[in-house]
């Protein structure tokens, strides 16, 4: 067993190519995704008993959020495999992930402040699970503007790779210690709502959404990483082809 | 081989002794603002003296980071030590401590001053002191981490901060949640235990992710 499908797949040529026959399909999927989905949670889900229509904020929300964590991974886990094979394209993967997380997490936060408004009186509170979440978002900020800084585009991969590794061993820590900070300053002022068990009709909404979402951010994903393999690649002979045409 | 480099070092930092001093003045300036801006009735301060001392202490260690690395990487010194010692762990790890030694340890002792100042009980005055001496060592090895991203940067200090103040979160909330706790009478040791931990798994973790930093910008 030799490892060339392994530098195959990290071929920017080949993963162009690929790319661009799976996109279509990925986002065409998503949106058949989100429109079942939407409707199933509109119009075919039941209300909640205490907080009426606001609940369907969450077929938004949780999606959302969830994809905020998922991407950080997929960006950690792309930047060290990037900066331990020196494989580009795990860096573009890395630079192109970080976008679309850092908006998942600006949607969660601002979909939670529309949903907090309501019901619990007030836009923001310093609850352990939002207080992480904006710590998220910072982690994202600090990995665009480090990327960004530098001149040398490969200079700038292993260096923000770097800071993504370190963010990746740092985020259990920081979340458990808000959740103790939580615990020990306040007590349960306002509990995290409990979930009464769900009822089928909203989890399947749920479900639905949650991978519409996953998928609209794969496509969006890889529409960055297709830009990004053509601007630095482009004196490529194959780039030049592709853009002729 | 460590020592050398650390009397080096501290030679290094002895002879630009303004660098030292100013984050030391920032510091206590910033802290005494806080009575300005608010009200200053001893029972507030007080209460909140504990989360102002530890901001300030966390920007004005953040401030001196910049003495790390910019002079030795300017002149070209830094990629010969790295080149020359054997070991460039050795080279960070002395960097490490002595940059601990020049700003973080003049911080502890400046503390006691700062929690009179904020009226502050001698039982949270010992405790900020403890979570003190406890936690700028953290500080000092995760900054080196963003020091060592950013030092080839013209704009470097903004984008540090940028990096390294979310990573500094967790000893923020235990110090300034140990000294709040040994104002109220209660027992603090376990937030000290926490942030013996931090120390220890950052004081193991952090040389290889500051090695790679410093690789990063050494090319």
């Amino acid at each position: 067993m030799t490892w060339q499908w392994f530098h195959r797949l990290s071929s920017p040529k080949w993963f162009y190519q690929i790319s661009g026959r799976w996109l279509p399909w990925i986002m065409g999927i998503s949106l058949l995704l989100f429109s079942a989905g939407l409707y199933q949670g509109l119009f075919n889900s039941p209300i909640d008993y205490q907080q009426g229509h606001t609940v369907r904020i969450m077929y938004l929300h949780v999606p959302t959020a969830f994809a905020s964590m998922m991407f950080y991974v997929i960006l950690a886990v792309a930047a060290a495999v990037g900066y331990i094979w020196r494989i580009k394209l795990a860096h573009m993967a890395a630079v192109s992930a970080a976008p679309v997380g850092a908006a998942m997490t600006f949607l969660a936060l601002s979909t939670g402040a529309l949903w907090g408004k309501p019901i619990w009186n007030t836009w923001w509170v310093w609850d352990a699970r939002l207080t992480s979440e904006l710590i998220l978002l910072f982690l994202y900020l600090g990995f665009i503007a480090l990327h960004q800084a530098f001149e040398d585009r490969e200079v700038g991969d292993r260096a923000a790779g770097v800071l993504a590794m370190v963010g990746i061993v740092n985020i259990p820590i920081i979340h458990f210690s808000v959740e103790w900070w939580n615990t020990l300053h306040q007590g349960a002022t306002i509990s995290k709502f409990e979930k009464p068990s769900m009822d089928p009709a909203m989890l399947v909404a749920l479900l639905l959404m949650i991978f519409a979402v996953l998928l609209f951010c794969t496509a969006i994903m890889m529409y960055r990483m297709r830009n990004e393999v053509l601007s630095r690649e482009h004196n490529k002979s194959w780039v030049k082809e592709v853009v002729g045409q | 081989m460590l020592m050398q480099l650390l009397k080096r070092e501290l030679l290094r930092h002895w002879r630009c002794r303004q660098d030292l001093i100013n984050p030391l003045i920032f510091f206590v300036i910033t802290v005494s603002l806080f009575p300005l801006a608010l009200e200053p009735q001893g029972q507030l301060l007080a209460r909140i003296g504990n989360g102002i001392i530890w901001v300030a202490a966390l920007l004005a260690a953040m401030l001196s980071l910049e003495s790390m690395y910019r002079d030795d990487y300017l002149d070209g010194t830094l990629e010969l030590l790295l080149l020359q010692s054997g070991s460039p762990y050795q080279v960070v790890f002395a960097k490490i401590i002595s940059h601990w030694l020049t700003s973080g340890l003049p911080l502890v002792l400046m503390s006691p001053l700062l929690a009179v100042m904020m009226q502050m009980e001698s039982e949270s005055a010992i405790a900020l002191i403890l979570t003190l001496l406890i936690g700028t060592p953290v500080l000092s090895l995760i900054g080196s981490v963003g020091m060592g991203l950013t030092v080839g940067l013209r704009q470097g200090g903004v984008l540090l901060s940028l990096l390294v103040l979310p990573l500094y979160i967790p000893i923020l909330i235990f110090g300034a949640g140990a000294v709040s706790r040994a104002s109220m009478g209660m027992d603090y040791s376990g937030q000290l235990a926490l942030m013996g931990a931090f120390l220890v798994g950052s004081l193991s973790l952090v040389p290889f992710a500051s090695v790679a930093a410093i690789k990063v910008s050494i090319r």
